[in-house]
């Protein structure tokens, strides 16, 4: 019965021993499957890489076409049997591209969720839950104050503001992959038709959401568009540049963040936002509580996020719960 | 409760005064009454429940929550109201309609302690995150927003484009929900009457002193007073009605009937209230047994006496001063207190005369009467105007900065004190390779009572070392803490730093010379 055995967290990551390969690891190794394309997940230098085509084409669209000696794609639900371990990924419903891997040997299954959500998301396929002896989560907001909230009423909050305020330019920082386009996505659904304008850094990853058949509309460079067009108009830029110099040729900024620590006020402040989105690509407390319900595994290993309360969580339902205390993830995309 | 809550929401999080102030317009444009005015009270601080305190809103929760799973979300989030309201179960059946916010004020005002739990607790169904996170700062009092009770009442003027010191006028003779202000505004109705004869006045407030202010103002331009060390206080006194008002407006009257009965007739006066011990003023502490006594015994009203101690007069009769320069008012204050100087109970702040500001400090060292707290400069100019307007009075900070050093050189004093030495040299220690050595750091005038000044010279007759001419070389061995402005770079000095405007606080008669500071803690404070 114990699993443990064959697939085990070391210091290079997760490992699945029968078949030589690490899951997500934090620095290069020989065999490695990539859940998804956030920086944390997918580190370059792999001697071979197994991902969903759209994360292998993400990984190359920021790491270059180098980024790992040779590479697998492999689609939602065609199953490969590496060293007698049977293996296939199916959608984990966090940004394009992403899986959970899905892991068979001694009549045993093991899943590997990576990062995952279970609302709706208009730019990635929906989480799709697998039975299982172990599910393997994350706990980015493995607390009960994390209750993400409708994300299109919260996109409404900020079509409400820029019409309150339509002479100011709305800068809503979000993170490159998988956010930025999220939130476009949202605003189409929520009726938004005007055009969305994006800092520099987003936009290699945007025209390739829509190279994936990703329909965002009319979508601009901030750079060409003339002073006068931004007023009351919708900026989207990394999070770093709402501070710095570059939102101060913008006129009027007024400063948004789309991520899902903007349901806790005091951080939201701290970080100088005026107008907080609680919008995230991660599971929040009951969205991770009633995966495991869904997945009817007997045992939760958490890798990374707020384990401890996750933990006690799962003990108080009858589960057997240990923190893996993996390194290097730094919740990219939270 | 709901838009009142989305309101809060936008204004912790708006760091624009402009915007807060469009926010709030806005919110009571949209709002219908009574809901704007308990809104309106609630960021003036004007709502007063029995609080829930910490403790209860804890135990509420964890009726509901893992108190384990409780405990690591406070560790997280680290604001009590704002875990409690992001835990708090969602409902699984539809909510029941959140309450208004007028029923919330109204329901918690009656209600006993033991029924506000369960009253919570079904309000807290009914809201979303936002909603519970309002509600529970709402009741626990304190919004802390980021808007000032004046910004509040400056968005309330704005909906009738009025000045907010018209609000500020009728202000305390209104109470919460303000239907007859925001009637008036909103174009429904007269500005609201109020009784002249029992109103209190916005006070006049003063700016502390920033670092290197003093040097942009011209002395000529201002008056000195001493700032007492009471109560600021202001008496109303109209046909017989009398009140006395603290500096928010609340009627602490009752607790000084003997200061009531005394009180001359037609006239609004701004004073400090004192009490005397015999012929001397009580000290804050002294002060503070009559503020604790809503009703005082007699024998407490005989041995500590309040009196009211004059800094201005706002109203003369019928006649409205405060229009007037502080100058010319200050003629009307002293002709109207000089008749009636057999007014045991009041008394007239005297005003400091000085050349220079160079020459005040050194007069507030050597001659602060131990009941004043420091000095407030006044321009001779200012009408009196309500709140805190800018470039108008000042608060000399005493105490701006301070150092423990040792007493070094001793020289006689000036005038009154020529007979006692009373100019003392201070050092502080540095460390170099020969071990710690005293370096002077300033000269400061002792201006206490005459028996610590008697203590002083006794001290260095019988402790000199060494003499050059009127100077005094004593055993470095008593420590003063001296108080300062600002410390400098001085490359005059061996020390290599400047006090501005060095003065001794305090005589450290128990504190070991090895003690005192070193001058790395002045060199530390050097400003830029
Ligand atoms: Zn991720
Ligand atoms: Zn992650």
């Amino acid at each position: 019965m114990d699993a443990a055995r064959w697939i085990y967290p070391s210091p290079r990551g997760l490992y699945v021993e029968p078949a030589g390969l690490f899951i997500d690891p934090p620095g290069a190794v020989d065999r490695a499957v990539i859940t998804h394309g956030h920086s944390d997940h997918a580190r370059p230098g792999h001697a071979h890489a197994l991902a969903t085509p759209a994360t292998l084409a993400i990984m190359r669209a920021r790491l270059g076409g180098g980024f790992a000696g040779t590479t697998q794609a492999l689609a939602y639900g065609e199953a490969i049997r590496i060293g007698g371990v049977d293996l296939r990924l199916v959608p984990a419903g966090h940004i394009l591209g992403s899986a959970q891997v899905v892991l068979e040997h001694a009549g045993q299954r093991v899943v590997v969720s990576g990062d995952y959500k279970r609302v709706a998301d208009p730019t990635c396929a929906p989480f799709e839950p697998v039975g299982c002896d172990i599910f393997v989560t994350e706990a980015t907001f493995g607390l009960p104050v994390f209750r993400h909230p409708d994300p299109l009423g919260e996109v409404r909050r900020l079509l409400d503001s820029a019409a309150l305020f339509a002479e100011r330019c709305h800068v809503v920082g979000v993170y490159a992959l998988g956010k930025c386009q999220r939130l476009i996505a949202l605003l189409r659904q929520a009726g938004y038709d005007r055009p969305v304008y994006l800092h520099g850094a987003l936009q290699a990853l945007t025209d390739l959401y829509v190279g994936e058949g990703i329909a965002l509309g009319d979508v601009r460079p901030v750079a060409d568009a003339p002073r006068g067009d931004l007023m009351g108009a919708i900026v989207l830029a990394p999070p770093s540049a709402l501070a710095d110099r570059w939102s101060r040729r913008l006129p009027d900024p007024l400063s948004a963040l789309a991520s899902g620590w903007m349901r806790v006020k005091q951080r939201a402040k701290q970080r100088g936002v005026e107008l907080p989105l609680v919008i995230s690509d991660h599971a929040d407390w009951h969205e991770l509580t009633r995966t495991f319900a869904d997945v009817g595994a007997a045992e939760i290993w958490v890798t990374h996020g707020r384990e401890e309360a996750l933990v006690h969580h799962a003990a108080t339902h009858g589960l057997r719960a240990r923190a893996l205390a993996l390194v290097g993830y730094e919740d990219e995309g939270s | 409760m709901i838009a009142f809550a989305s309101l809060l929401e936008r204004l912790i999080f708006s760091p624009a005064r402009q915007t807060k102030l469009r926010l709030m317009t806005e919110y009571f444009r949209a709002t219908a009454d009574p809901d704007r005015g308990y809104a309106l009270a609630a960021l003036t601080d004007g709502l007063d429940f029995a609080h829930a305190k910490p403790a209860a809103i804890r135990a509420l929760v964890e009726s509901r929550v893992d108190p384990a799973l409780f405990a690591w979300s406070y560790d997280f989030v680290g604001d009590l109201a704002e875990t409690a309201a992001l835990i708090w179960p969602e409902p699984a059946s539809p909510r029941a309609p959140p309450p208004r916010l007028s029923e919330v004020v109204e329901r918690l005002r009656l209600a006993g302690r033991s029924e506000v739990p369960a009253l919570l607790g079904a309000w807290l169904d009914t809201l979303d995150a936002t909603g519970r996170w309002a509600l529970i700062k709402l009741i626990s009092g304190g919004l802390r927003v980021g808007a000032s009770a004046r910004l509040a009442k400056t968005a309330v003027a704005a909906l009738g484009g009025e000045d907010v010191a018209k609000i500020d006028e009728v202000w305390h003779g209104l109470a919460p929900p303000y239907a007859s202000l925001f009637a008036w505004l909103c174009g429904a109705g007269d500005a609201p009457r109020i009784d002249r004869r029992t109103a209190f006045l916005p006070m006049m407030l003063a700016h502390p002193l920033d670092d290197g202010e003093l040097d942009t103002l011209d002395p000529k331009d201002f008056r000195a007073e001493w700032k007492w060390d009471g109560i600021r206080i202001q008496l109303v006194s109209f046909d017989g009605e009398r009140r006395l008002f603290s500096r928010t407006g609340e009627d602490v009257g009752p607790a000084f009937p003997d200061l009531l009965a005394a009180a001359p007739e037609g006239c609004v006066i701004d004073g400090e209230l004192l009490v005397r011990t015999g012929d001397a003023i009580g000290s804050f502490n002294d002060l503070q047994q009559r503020l604790n006594r809503k009703r005082p015994p007699a024998s407490l009203v005989a041995a500590l006496p309040a009196m009211l101690r004059v800094y201005d007069i706002l109203f003369e009769g019928a006649e409205d001063l405060r229009p007037l320069p502080f100058a010319e008012r200050r003629g009307r204050l002293e002709r109207w207190h000089a008749a009636r100087l057999g007014n045991a109970a009041i008394d007239l702040s005297p005003l400091v005369a000085f050349a220079d500001w160079e020459a005040l400090a050194r007069h507030s060292a050597e001659a602060r009467p131990r009941a004043a707290e420091g000095l407030m400069l006044k321009r001779a100019d200012s009408p009196y105007l309500a709140g805190r307007p800018k470039g108008h009075w000042y608060k000399w900070k005493r105490a701006a900065r301070s150092v423990d050093a040792v007493m070094m050189y001793a020289q006689r004093g000036h005038g009154r004190r020529s007979s006692f030495y009373s100019d003392f040299t201070f050092g502080c220690w540095r460390v170099g390779p020969d071990g710690a050595a005293l370096v002077p750091v300033g000269k400061a005038y002792f201006g206490f009572s005459d028996a610590d000044l008697a203590r002083l010279d006794k001290f260095v007759r019988g402790h000199t070392v060494n003499r050059f001419g009127p100077v005094r070389e004593v055993e470095p061995s008593l420590v003063c803490e001296l108080e300062f402005d600002s410390v400098h770079r001085s490359p005059r000095h061996k020390s290599g730093v400047a006090l501005r405007f060095p003065r001794i606080a305090r005589i450290r008669w128990d504190k070991p010379a090895a003690e005192a500071d070193r001058l790395d803690a002045l060199v530390a404070m050097i400003d830029g």
